[in-house]
């Protein structure tokens, strides 16, 4: 089993059986759930997507880059760039499917310790 | 914005919907994404950005406290990669002072 890419076509199916508006519907209103989080982080809003994750941005200050082909310094100006934050439900559904074929990891200090630090977002 | 917010604004741009489809439609986006991620599927959505799952080995780790060494098992995690548009959108009144070079700049950094 190859992975795959999921695109807006199939969210768009996946809203179209779920809800049972029409396809064209169903596609535009993908859409907006797109359109209203880039709006929200231009504004430079974060969003929280509860047991999904968190887009929140973070200002880059200038730097000197390098262009690897040629050398040459470039300077690179301030930025904004979106950081991507997956919750902890996310992070344990992703693995879950690999974690099952696993025996369970003991509870021991590692495992505690991965779960204190995992609380703090 | 909460997810919760999100509901209510698409509420408002779609007056014609029951809040209850508003809701599921939001559920399924998301449940998607995740049900893709969760098989090891990638996500792109265009201009948007892309949703992947990374794997990392199994490494032994230590405690930087007490020194201990542990066994850190091997996991896979989720990564987002912002997509050219929004990328762009978010440096909206740099790129307009900065046009000449923003283009060449923006295929190798």
């Amino acid at each position: 089993m190859e992975n795959r890419t999921i695109t807006r076509a199939d969210l768009a199916e996946a809203v179209y059986e779920e809800v049972g508006l029409s396809r064209n519907e169903s596609s535009d209103l993908v859409e907006s759930v797109l359109d209203e989080i880039s709006n929200t982080l231009v504004k430079g809003d974060n969003v929280k997507i509860s047991s999904f994750g968190s887009f929140s941005i973070r200002e880059k200050g200038e730097r000197v880059g390098r262009n690897p082909k040629t050398g040459v310094e470039v300077p690179i100006l301030p930025r904004k760039v979106v950081v991507f934050r997956a919750s902890h439900v996310l992070k344990d559904r992703i693995n879950e499917a690999t974690g099952a074929a696993q025996p369970s990891a003991p509870q021991g200090f590692g495992q505690s310790n991965y779960n204190s630090s995992d609380d703090n977002y | 914005m909460t997810k919760s917010e999100l509901i209510q604004r698409l509420a408002e741009r779609n007056p014609h919907l029951y809040l209850r489809d508003i809701e599921k439609i939001v559920e399924t986006v998301f449940e998607k994404i995740t049900q893709a991620l969760v098989q090891g599927d990638r996500v792109e959505l265009r201009g948007f950005g892309a949703f992947s799952v990374k794997h990392r080995d199994s490494r032994t780790g230590r405690n930087p406290r007490t020194g201990e060494t542990v066994e850190v098992e091997a996991k896979r995690l989720p990564f987002f990669k912002t997509g050219k548009a929004l990328r762009e959108d978010l440096n909206k009144d740099l790129a307009s002072h900065d046009d000449s070079s923003s283009q060449s700049e923006d295929s190798w950094y």
